[in-house]
């Protein structure tokens, strides 16, 4: 009786379950890549109702973030401003423009600009500006130079990893709280050494347990 | 392994506790609860699923997953466009308010976020308050998000408008004349506003009535002062002065004072290291109510044999005239009791304090004043007041309402919210009554009134509209919209500024001109002060000096009181849900077991096991309860420790017009009440030999108790005040662990989280857990699935009995996630969703949870919970605006469990942040459940401060920790229970 299975089926199997696993393994190694927040979410740049520029607002007027920003310091969320505070100035300053129509349409009305959201969490995130902004962390450390953007994208991956690697080594990120919203500000020398003296006199400690964020 | 290792469990020593019948009699569908990790079925995924039903399901999962992930969501945010005072995106908003349940007001405080109120809290400032609610308060917000209220105008179920009902009223009130056919039936109310308002009416219209009307109501009490003084006065008890207390059929813990005051005070004087003389407390009840279980001892008695006790118990403090000889001579075990009672009442005088309950007729009442003003108590620990509505025999009032209807002397009925045709007594066929003449009902639902009424207007929920309420002393209260109305309704006030014809219609302005005619010159200032501190200053009423007339009393009492006749006989209740059908449709409520009984979406026939077992009953038996030619069916429930020929029945059930929740729930016991026997009376019953299945949740989660050697290591500990004092004399118990396999972690640094529960304290209440619910976004998962195990509240109320059944004790204990150093969930979850926090927190992180349920397996407290289904999924629009924005709303799949409201210390942490790095003060986080808390029996804090409150509490020589044996090192421990016995009756 011939042998059912041949000498070299052994060492066939053995090949087959190798490339099986070096396919699947490069497959998901390259769908890890892909779809890894840095590739899948940094760049978003959705198109906003009203084509507000932080470029000329922040960057070429020089408005400070928290002229519109108001809450970033008091609550967990930096709000999107009101319609009215935009039409404090536009009630004289480009009154007539038709790119401002639905920001004068939403003061007339009451209702409110639909603006799409950009830096997006996850629901069970529970992130504070409140605590990051008083402890001296820098809008630009999460949301890049918004004063260079036209339109604001993402520039951070904002994954769990990432706010990881900041709490567990925030040295680098910790200025004197009154400097946050100057974006373009460096300090001289290493911000590790300038932050490092920061967090010891302030007693920062970052946490890195689950409830920290997630409740 | 249980065969083999087979305890003779006789031969064990410690005290014996049960949590059941089943369980005194070790049968196996107890031993199931136990033993199992879910009990059977528990995990399976639906009623009829089958295999090929789940691999449906998952390859359309399957299918659709690949295509969620396809796009980004996107989000919109929607900035206000002009902004409000105050407001800060993210920050909640507190308001002070104030609520009233059958004419007793309690002020409190209202978190907002972003505009929708999400949960109550007591008002610090109210004296009625003292900063804790009840369950029902913590619950009336769901009511506000129900989709099942009433939503539009309607004339006879046709859409209609306020504006076609105002042109009506104009038509209608024109021809009204003195108003000789008008009728006006509320609720009782307590508001100046109104009280002057319906004055305005009786001027306009001098011949029309107003009827004031409550299925429970307190209209004895106030007759019985009637009796005793000669006029109708509130009594104010005093539990924090008093050091013996007798109640009479009183559940003034529970059921029948509706504010957390009387429990704050009582439980002030339990505990044995404040230094102050430990109260005692005597309880002589038909059913087994709280009280009851708090009760030092407690005599069964029925409740027309409370009458008795009370005429013999004057007699034996010889008060003058009580020698009457009216009423049944007690029994032999009675005797012992009251001569007991009284010995010890009389050696405290002026400190001692006898009440009684409102099902108690007037003459219990008067006795009660006489005793009291005998045992040196009145001006002592009673006082008296004006009553802060006007009193009125309310009964005879309906029976007056229901003649002129049947005779046609009513043109024009309003009725301003309740629900009569529900709950007005039996005598009467109401339903057809109201349909002789024009009914205009203002309803919060669509209710049995509201299919009743010609006119069908929707109600203003309490927390939509403006309104002013008395508290019981008489201090005023505020009470101001959190959200406006979300479907349109009025408030009775504003319906009665319509009949009295007044220009200004809208609450607001009602409110605030009648409050600034009292104010005169500083009216702004006040109205805000009032607005900010929830009470106004000095409207509380000055204590009346009485004399109680005995002669009257006792000639009142010599005509009244018959002897009791033998047999059997029903007693009325609210209920722990409904209370008394006004929160039939509100989920939280009937998901939080009922206290005693542990019963869930039902009412039952609460039967003693003797009188079960005379009558042939088992438990989920339906009976047919008959008196006087009316009746009413309810399944039977054998309660250990209720009195023998007696059954309990819980008003407000089977409602017939209610929303999608509570229509059908439990079976309407209303049939039966009469003038006549409103509270209680002769019954018969009979077996229908059909069965109804109630579900208790008393044997799910049930410890398992470790034995080592011949020794029970209990899971409640109590101990008499003697043992105490010796226990106390040693110090702390200090247990020494086996050796630790696990590395130690080092604990000594920053907050460590720890909580305190003093099980002499709490009383079992339920507003803990449904603070929890409404704080933690707990779902609802109906009977169904809380008869397969599957309820998810965070913290239970476990109630244990020890004892003989016909007679047991009864201790409760809050039992939620202990917070273990040596957790053993986290060691055994393959994915680290669940890690300990450097605070000590035994933390959750449910987008981590893959949902293998080992951490539930492995903990030895039961107080894991798991998401079988997606609680959520069909939840309507509306009422996710209850949702606590800081809480994740679980999916399926998922476990959850107490974390010691991490959001609120987050919330505390950043606050003590942004003011200047300060350290979190003691007492400044307070959980959930020890907010609501009446009784002050939780406390939690940071045990790494010797200062606070909780490490105080944890060097008591009676604190002690759960299952100790197992060396978990829980976070939350208990402080034992103090019974406080006389040597006399042990």
């Amino acid at each position: 009786m011939s042998a059912f299975f041949s000498k070299q089926f052994d060492t066939k199997l053995r090949l087959a379950a190798a490339a099986v696993v070096v396919v699947l393994g490069t497959g998901g190694a390259i769908a890890a890549y892909l779809l890894h927040p840095r590739q899948l979410d940094t760049g978003y740049t959705p198109v906003q109702p009203v084509p507000y520029s932080h470029k000329l607002h922040a960057g070429n007027l020089g408005m400070d973030c928290l002229y519109c920003h108001t809450t970033v310091a008091q609550s967990n969320y930096a709000a999107v401003p009101m319609t009215e505070i935009c039409m404090n100035c536009h009630v004289r300053v480009k009154e007539k423009s038709p790119k401002l129509q639905a920001v004068r349409d939403s003061y007339a009305t009451g209702k409110p600009i639909p603006w799409v959201k950009v830096h997006r969490l996850p629901d069970y995130v529970y992130f504070n500006h409140q605590a990051h902004v008083t402890a001296g962390v820098s809008c630009v450390s999460c949301h890049g130079r918004v004063d260079q953007m036209t339109e604001v994208r993402q520039v951070q991956p904002l994954s769990m990893a990432w706010c990881l690697d900041c709490h567990r080594n925030p040295a680098p990120h910790v200025r004197p709280p009154e400097l946050v919203t100057r974006l373009d500000w460096q300090p001289e020398g290493d911000p590790a050494v300038l932050g490092a003296k920061l967090i010891r006199e302030k007693g920062i400690h970052p946490p890195d347990n689950c409830s920290a964020c997630h409740r | 392994m249980n065969e083999l290792i087979q305890l003779n469990l006789s031969s064990l020593t410690g005290r014996k506790y049960w949590r059941s019948l089943n369980q005194l009699a070790d049968t196996p569908e107890f031993r199931q609860w136990v033993e199992r990790e879910f009990p059977e079925g528990a995990s399976e995924l639906l009623d009829s699923g089958s295999r090929r039903t789940l691999l449906k399901l998952m390859a359309a999962g399957f299918g659709l997953a690949g295509l969620t992930a396809c796009r980004r969501p996107v989000e919109k945010i929607l900035p206000l466009s002009k902004g409000v005072e105050g407001y800060v995106h993210g920050r909640p908003l507190h308001y002070a308010t104030a609520v009233e349940t059958c004419g007793v007001a309690t002020g409190l405080i209202v978190e907002c976020n972003d505009g929708r109120p999400t949960k109550v809290e007591g008002n610090p400032r109210h004296p009625f308050s003292l900063g804790a609610t009840n369950a029902f308060q913590q619950a009336m917000i769901l009511d506000l998000y129900d989709p099942d209220r009433a939503r539009q105008v309607q004339k006879q179920g046709v859409k209609s408008s306020w504006a076609a009902f105002e042109a009506w009223w104009l038509e209608q009130s024109a021809k009204l004349g003195d108003g000789a056919g008008l009728r006006i039936l509320s609720p009782r109310s307590t508001s100046p506003t109104l009280e002057s308002l319906k004055a305005e009416i009786a001027k306009k219209y001098p011949q029309s009535a107003w009827i004031e009307y409550e299925p429970v109501n307190f209209d004895r009490v106030l007759e019985g002062a009637r009796l005793a003084f000669g006029q109708p006065l509130q009594p104010h008890y005093r539990f924090d002065k008093a050091d013996v207390i007798l109640a009479l059929d009183c559940d003034f813990l529970g059921l029948d004072t509706l504010s957390a005051q009387p429990v704050r005070q009582f439980a002030s004087r339990r505990r044995p290291e404040d230094g102050q003389e430990l109260n005692r407390l005597y309880a002589v009840e038909s059913n087994f109510t709280i009280t009851g279980a708090m009760a030092d001892h407690r005599l069964r008695a029925r409740a027309s044999d409370v009458a008795a006790f009370a005429l013999a118990l004057a007699r034996q403090l010889n008060v003058t005239g009580a020698e009457l000889n009216v009423v049944n001579q007690p029994a032999d075990r009675e005797r012992k009791f009251l001569a007991a009672v009284a010995k010890d009442l009389l050696a405290h005088r002026g400190r001692s304090l006898v009440v009684a309950g409102p099902r108690q007729p007037a003459e219990v009442h008067a006795l009660v004043a006489l005793i009291n003003q005998a045992l040196g108590n009145a001006g002592q620990t009673v006082s008296y007041t004006r009553p802060p509505y006007q009193p009125s025999d309310s009964l005879a009032a309906v029976q007056k309402l229901a003649e002129d209807l049947a005779a046609g002397r009513v043109s024009t009925l309003f009725v301003l919210g309740g629900n009569p045709v529900f709950n007005l007594p039996a005598n009467a066929d109401w339903a057809a009554l109201f349909r002789k003449t024009t009914v205009v009902a203002l309803a919060a639902d669509e209710n049995e009134t509201w299919k009743a009424a010609t006119w069908q207007l929707p109600e203003a929920h309490p927390f939509e509209s403006w309104g002013d309420v008395r508290a019981l002393d008489g201090t005023a209260s505020i009470r101001q919209p959190q959200i406006q109305p979300l479907f349109g309704g009025r408030s009775a006030l504003e319906i009665a500024a319509l009949i009295a014809g007044r220009a200004e219609r809208r609450g607001h302005d009602l409110v605030r001109s009648f409050w600034a005619s009292q104010w005169g010159a500083e009216a702004e200032a006040k109205w805000k002060k009032a607005l900010y501190d929830g009470v106004i200053e000095g409207t509380a009423f000055p204590p009346v000096d009485v004399k109680a007339d005995a002669p009257r009393v006792f000639a009142a009492v010599q005509v009244a009181l018959k002897p009791a006749p033998a047999g059997v006989e029903a007693v009325f209740y609210p209920s722990w849900h409904t209370f008394d059908g006004r929160f039939a449709n509100n989920a939280w409520l009937h998901e939080t077991p009922d206290p005693m009984t542990k019963l869930v979406w039902d009412n039952a026939a609460l039967l003693s096991p003797a009188t079960a077992k005379r009558l042939g009953v088992k438990d989920g038996d339906v009976l047919e309860i008959s008196s006087g030619g009316r009746t009413a069916r309810c399944p039977a429930l054998v309660l250990p420790g209720h009195a023998d020929d007696s059954v309990s029945l819980q008003l407000g059930f089977g409602r017939a017009a209610c929303g999608r929740v509570g229509r059908g729930v439990g079976h309407r016991v209303e049939s039966l009440r009469a003038a006549s026997n409103f509270w209680f009376g002769p019954a018969e019953i009979r077996k229908t030999g059909a069965t109804c299945r109630l579900v208790t949740t008393q044997e799910h989660h049930t410890l398992i108790e470790p034995i080592t050697g011949l020794k029970r290591h209990n899971i409640v500990e109590e101990f008499t005040l003697g043992e105490y004092r010796e226990r106390a004399g040693h110090g702390k118990h200090e247990s020494h662990p086996p050796t630790d396999l696990f590395p130690e972690f080092d604990y000594s640094k920053g907050y460590q989280w720890g909580m305190a529960i003093d099980l002499s304290a709490c009383i079992g209440c339920n507003a803990c857990m449904v603070a929890c619910t409404a704080e933690n976004n707990i779902p609802v998962v109906g009977k169904d699935q809380v008869a397969r195990g599957r309820e998810m509240h965070w913290i239970r109320l476990d109630r244990y009995f020890s004892g003989e059944e016909d007679d047991p004790q009864a201790v409760m204990q809050p039992m939620a996630c202990v917070q273990c150093e040596k957790a053993p969930c986290e060691s055994v979850c393959p994915v680290a969703a669940t890690a300990h926090s450097p605070e000590g927190i035994n933390e959750m992180a449910y987008n981590r949870c893959v949902g293998t349920r080992y951490c539930l397996n492995n903990c030895p407290y039961k107080v894991r919970r798991f998401n079988f289904l997606n609680w959520n999924k069909d939840i309507p629009e509306i009422r996710k605006m209850v949702f606590n924005p800081d809480v994740t709303v679980r999916m399926r799949g998922v476990m959850e469990k107490c974390n010691y409201c991490v959001q609120r210390i987050e919330e505390k942490r950043s606050q003590a942040k942004a003011e200047g790095r300060r350290p979190i003060r003691d007492g400044e986080i307070l959980t959930a459940c020890q907010q609501a808390c009446p009784a002050d029996a939780i406390v939690f804090g940071n045990i790494n401060d010797p200062e606070s409150r909780v490490s105080k509490l944890k060097r008591q020589a009676r604190d002690y920790s759960v299952l100790e044996e197992l060396n978990t090192k829980p976070r939350t421990s208990y402080l034992a229970r103090v019974r406080n016995p006389n040597p006399e009756l042990v």
